[in-house]
């Protein structure tokens, strides 16, 4: 059996992307001045730190739940008021519904720019804007709340069945009644199912919001963190890996049963 | 009354869909349009409610013009058609009274509409349309638990909600078995009788056309190349319609087996 008629009769071609791919690394590597032996001098300064991390000050919870709590909320109210957004300009944002291309394109620009905004740039700008503290959070969650789901919503507007769409036209259904008896019932469950995929990703995120000063657990993560107490950083990850692993779990679960 | 003048409709990529049409139909017929696959069946059908715009002559139904109607107007009109397609066009989430509700939407202002403020008539219509095509047990299933027969039902009760003087049917049985396609066209035909409305059918079956209806028109290459009734619609015109006569052929193919 000649090699050309195996499954690897192009093997020069898999050489190659194996080679363009080692170029990349270390061709970014050296411009970076990437220099792995440092990770393995330093070795011993990540034993310390992992082994004081093993400690977790357990008595520190009852100083963290509050923070914790208060990032929760951030996220249920952030994620209501993005989501209440999102809905009117994902409509907006399709041809199924606007019949009209410039109208969607001027509102699918201006989702785009808000999406390219990183979530903690946008919250470091409304810290200097509106001030340190859990509403600028919330503005956060929101906006980027905002960015995602309207762009999930559009979507899967594209992705629906065109008849009762038809249908409504046919009986002389207006366009705000053809979006809200047509479009509208057929997106409900998927609509509900990104509000908690947003809450999801909201929580993690929100967890280090108080970063830049947006409130929430992120700020006290900060501090100790500032303050080398390792022990308080690791109950706080803990905590945080402990609630997130809940929303998740919770809904997944809900999103599930909407499906 | 539902007239074509010099109707052609040539779509954008040069594509003649209609050539020249001149149709007169009158009130209470009930007209099959068959023809090939191809042929410009939907698109006369889609063509009086102006689903397609056409691009030459003009469609009136009940003496107002489809063809110059502002917005406003076509809704008005619109709101006089009734539509059922091969694909039942139902919102398959929505329970079967919301679907057949919706018939009303024409009738109603925006606000209304959306925050589902309907009339107790248009309840009782609702109910009366379900008895009518026997399905009132299920006013509140969903309307993806249905049979495809059943489904096809509930969109012809959101037509008798409509109170549409003519009804449009584009395909109603081609995704149906055999026997539940006679069954909706005899619902069609029980509503053509007894309610006197106008019925215009796109069906691929020569046969089930001549039974059920009272005028066949057939259709080639966006034109009308037969107007008659069942009777009249012999092997010859089968041939002039489809190349071949296919009725004939399939009374030889059941004497051979």
């Amino acid at each position: 059996m000649k090699l050309k008629d195996t499954i690897h009769y192009n093997w020069y071609k898999h050489l190659f992307v194996v080679f363009l791919l080692l170029v990349c690394v270390l061709g970014s590597a050296a411009l970076t001045e990437a220099d792995f032996s440092e990770v393995f001098e330093n070795a011993d300064q990540i034993g310390i730190f992992m082994g004081r991390l093993a400690h977790p000050d357990f008595s520190y919870i009852p100083d963290i739940l509050d923070p914790m709590v208060k990032t929760l909320k951030m996220s249920v109210v952030g994620t209501v008021i993005g989501v209440l957004f999102a809905v009117p300009f994902a409509f907006l944002a399709t041809t199924t519904v606007t019949r009209n291309p410039v109208v969607t394109g001027i509102i699918r620009f201006f989702l785009d720019i808000i999406r390219t905004i990183p979530n903690l740039l946008l919250a470091a700008l409304l810290v200097a804007v509106i001030g340190i503290g859990e509403a600028t959070g919330v503005l956060t969650i929101a906006v980027f709340t905002f960015g995602m789901v309207s762009q999930l919503i559009y979507e899967s507007i594209e992705t629906i069945d065109y008849g009762p769409i038809e249908a409504a036209e046919s009986v002389g259904a207006n366009k705000v009644q053809i979006a809200v008896w047509a479009v509208a019932p057929q997106i409900l469950a998927q609509i509900a199912s990104y509000t908690f995929y947003a809450f999801e990703v909201n929580v993690r995120a929100s967890t280090v919001l108080g970063y830049v000063g947006a409130g929430g657990i992120g700020v006290v993560l900060n501090s100790s963190l500032a303050l080398l107490k390792y022990e308080r950083v690791s109950i706080i990850i803990l905590t945080i890996l402990v609630v997130v692993a809940i929303v998740d779990t919770l809904s997944e679960m809900i999103r599930r049963r909407l499906a | 009354m539902i007239s074509f003048e010099h109707v052609s409709k040539t779509y954008p990529n040069g594509v003649k869909g209609l050539k020249d049409i001149n149709l007169t139909i009158g009130d209470g017929e009930f007209v099959s349009i068959i023809g090939l696959s191809g042929a410009g069946k939907s698109t006369l059908l889609r063509a009086v409610n102006r689903l397609i715009d056409i691009t030459e002559g003009e469609i009136t139904v009940n003496g107002v013009s489809v063809t110059k109607a502002g917005k406003k107007q076509l809704r008005e009109i619109r709101r006089h058609i009734g539509m059922i397609s091969q694909n039942f066009n139902l919102v398959k989430r929505s329970t079967v009274q919301k679907n057949v509700l919706s018939g009303r939407l024409g009738y109603y202002s925006t606000i209304k509409s959306i925050l589902g403020l309907f009339s107790k008539e248009d309840y009782e219509r609702t109910r009366e349309a379900l008895e009518s095509v026997g399905l009132l047990d299920r006013l509140h299933t969903r309307s993806d638990e249905l049979s495809g027969g059943q489904q096809q039902r509930v969109s012809i009760a959101r037509t008798l909600v409509q109170q549409a003087d003519v009804i449009l049917a584009d395909e109603p049985v081609a995704s149906l078995d055999p026997i539940t396609s006679r069954k909706i066209l005899s619902d069609l035909q029980k509503i053509n009788r007894e309610m006197g409305k106008t019925i215009l059918v796109n069906i691929h079956s020569v046969e089930m056309a001549k039974a059920f209806s009272t005028r066949i028109i057939a259709m080639k290459s966006g034109e009308v190349v037969f107007d008659g009734t069942p009777e009249e619609l012999d092997g010859e015109a089968l041939t002039r319609i489809y190349g071949r006569n296919i009725l004939e052929e399939k009374e030889e193919e059941a004497d051979e087996t």
